[in-house]
């Protein structure tokens, strides 16, 4: 009995003390720390078993992206050399590859800002699993979204709508990258594709937020456009988007994919009600508005917005 | 198989199931389960590929385990309880009980790694939901791992019957180690010259080459392990077995049990 109580109170008390030495210790001591970083030597150490260090590598870069992500945090050093050590301890493991590059490639606080390095880790996935057209794909796509570099974009498409059992719309989104890359539609096309081609609710989620923020941005142009026009024709800007909409004959007020009004400032721009539900947006932002923390309004299995 | 191995084999078996030596199944089985359940949480569309890395590799570690810790006590266990004399002085040849005593704990091996494979298939259905043909070469990747374990006991075996039990189990585990570096061995052997390059060469061959039993990822990848490779896997280790099992006999037929 007393044995039985002496356990229980020792037990509790080491509970206690580690949930306050947890408090004390400086958090980014346990979060930057990458005690090996060399890929070949976690290799070496692994004794045969790197398809399982790979597999623990890979959750723990998920684990790092997710939490310095959480905190809006804007370096992500560790990213890259986690990703190094899991993709050369399994140079198979396509998801390492597939979100690798979407933790790199994006400008923070979406992602590492790092489209090199996420270029780099595709190419290496590409040479060891030549046969998987995803890669070429989502290299693809690293291409167009971060680099803006349609030409190489549309190279890789077209390397990947070569492989045996490619979805045909890389055929498609080659030719869409040489004359209307630029397009909303072809963006569109994309994050349909992304959204269409995974099963992973993240990638799905992600897509919905892209095609959200797409219908946004195009529905800010043709506003825009149609206050230039009405000012072209009346000599003055609109006073209000009831003005506006009922110059250019819509049916009502312009929307949102939420359903808010869209605003028109005095000095004829249209805003966005809500910037902070729509991440991805470029248009209708507030002058000196900076991103909150991301938030995710559509639930994975969800259609996307068409 | 001669009578008399059997029953060695057979009392040895029987003997480890006393050991409690099936016990770490429990041990498996939180491991394995709760890896199901949770790596799904924490990780991004890995969770077939955990159980099935962490389910071989936990089926080859705690077996490697059990062999050299079982293996490095089945001679010397003997002749320190003094049974050992007992057995000898039946019309039991010396090289019977080596051969016996080397059944009996791979059949405790195999029994081991049968219930440990039903748990990694079971882990499997929980998080696919549904096997896949390819899921077939995980039986391959599990009879790679028998072979390793038979390499590994009989090893265990050569040790046990000239050493003390705990540098037995230093020769055996430190074996088990470079053994899984083989092809790196060979690597450096054929970076040196002269006589050197022979004899690191020699080393390289003579040690138990693990690394080519291993297909662990790639079974995991569903990819196929080709039948020229398991013909030859299962040569070598049967080869490699016999080798050590020869010299455990020898030694043993020599050995003074004064």
């Amino acid at each position: 009995m007393v044995a039985a109580t002496v356990l229980a109170v020792s037990m509790a008390s080491c509970v206690l003390l580690l949930s306050h030495i947890d408090k004390i210790r400086p958090r980014t001591i346990v979060d930057d720390s990458l005690y090996i970083s060399s890929p070949k030597l976690v290799k070496r150490a692994s004794l045969g078993f790197d398809g399982l260090m790979a597999c623990i590598y890979w959750t723990r870069a998920v684990q790092y992206f997710g939490h310095r992500h959480y905190l809006q945090e804007r370096s992500y050093s560790e990213l890259a050399p986690l990703l190094s050590i899991t993709t050369t301890l399994d140079p198979h493991l396509i998801p390492a590859y597939q979100f690798g590059a979407s933790f790199l490639a994006p400008a923070p606080p979406n992602g590492a800002g790092q489209p090199e390095r996420a270029i780099q880790l595709m190419e290496y996935g590409i040479e060891h699993n030549p046969d998987e057209w995803h890669l070429y794909y989502d290299l693809g796509f690293v291409y167009y979204t971060e680099l803006r570099d349609y030409k190489k974009a549309g190279e890789v498409f077209a390397r990947g709508s070569k492989l045996p059992d490619a979805h045909p719309f890389l055929k498609v989104l080659a030719a869409q990258m040489a004359e209307h890359a630029e397009d909303f539609a072809t963006a569109r096309m994309l994050w349909t594709a992304a959204y269409q081609t995974s099963q992973d609710a993240n990638i799905r989620q992600n897509a919905i937020e892209h095609l959200r923020a797409i219908k946004v941005d195009e529905d800010v142009t043709n506003l825009q456009i149609a206050v230039a026009r009405f000012n072209r024709r009346e000599a003055r800007l609109p006073t209000s988007m009831w003005e506006l909409a009922s110059a250019e004959h819509l049916q009502g007020i312009p929307v949102d994919p939420d359903g808010n009004a869209y605003d028109l400032t005095i000095d004829g721009r249209v805003l966005v009600a809500n910037p902070d539900d729509f991440p991805f947006i470029s248009r209708g932002l507030p002058p000196g508005y900076k991103p909150g923390p991301p938030k995710f309004h559509t639930r994975p299995g969800e259609t996307p917005i068409s | 198989m001669n009578s008399r191995i059997v029953y060695i084999a057979a009392n040895t078996f029987r003997e480890a199931v006393r050991d409690r030596v099936l016990y770490n199944l429990i041990a498996f089985a939180l491991l394995l389960s709760g890896a199901a359940i949770f790596v799904g949480q924490i990780s991004i569309e890995i969770e077939r590929l955990v159980v099935v890395n962490l389910g071989l590799a936990a089926v080859s570690l705690f077996g490697v385990v059990i062999a050299i810790f079982i293996g490095i006590g089945l001679v010397s266990k003997e002749i320190e309880k003094r049974t050992l004399y007992t057995v000898l002085s039946r019309p039991v040849r010396r090289w019977e009980f080596i051969v016996g005593k080397f059944f009996g704990l791979a059949a405790t091996l195999v029994v081991n790694a049968f219930f440990m494979a039903i748990g990694v298939f079971a882990a499997l259905l929980y998080v696919a939901h549904k096997f896949a043909a390819a899921d077939a070469m995980i039986l391959v990747a599990l009879y790679f791992i028998i072979l390793e374990f038979l390499i590994i006991c009989s090893l265990a075996l050569l040790f046990s019957s000239f050493s003390s039990p705990l540098l037995s189990a230093v020769f055996a585990f430190s074996l088990f180690v470079i053994g899984s570096f083989a092809d790196d061995l060979r690597g450096f052997a054929a970076m040196t010259h002269g006589l050197t390059r022979w004899i690191a060469t020699a080393a390289a061959y003579l040690v138990p080459n693990f690394s080519t039993l291993n297909v662990i990822s790639s079974v995991a990848h569903q990819h196929p392990v080709g039948g020229q490779l398991i013909l030859q896997n299962t040569l070598y280790a049967v080869f490699y077995t016999v080798m050590a099992l020869s010299g455990a006999v020898l030694i043993f037929e020599r050995r003074n049990l004064k």
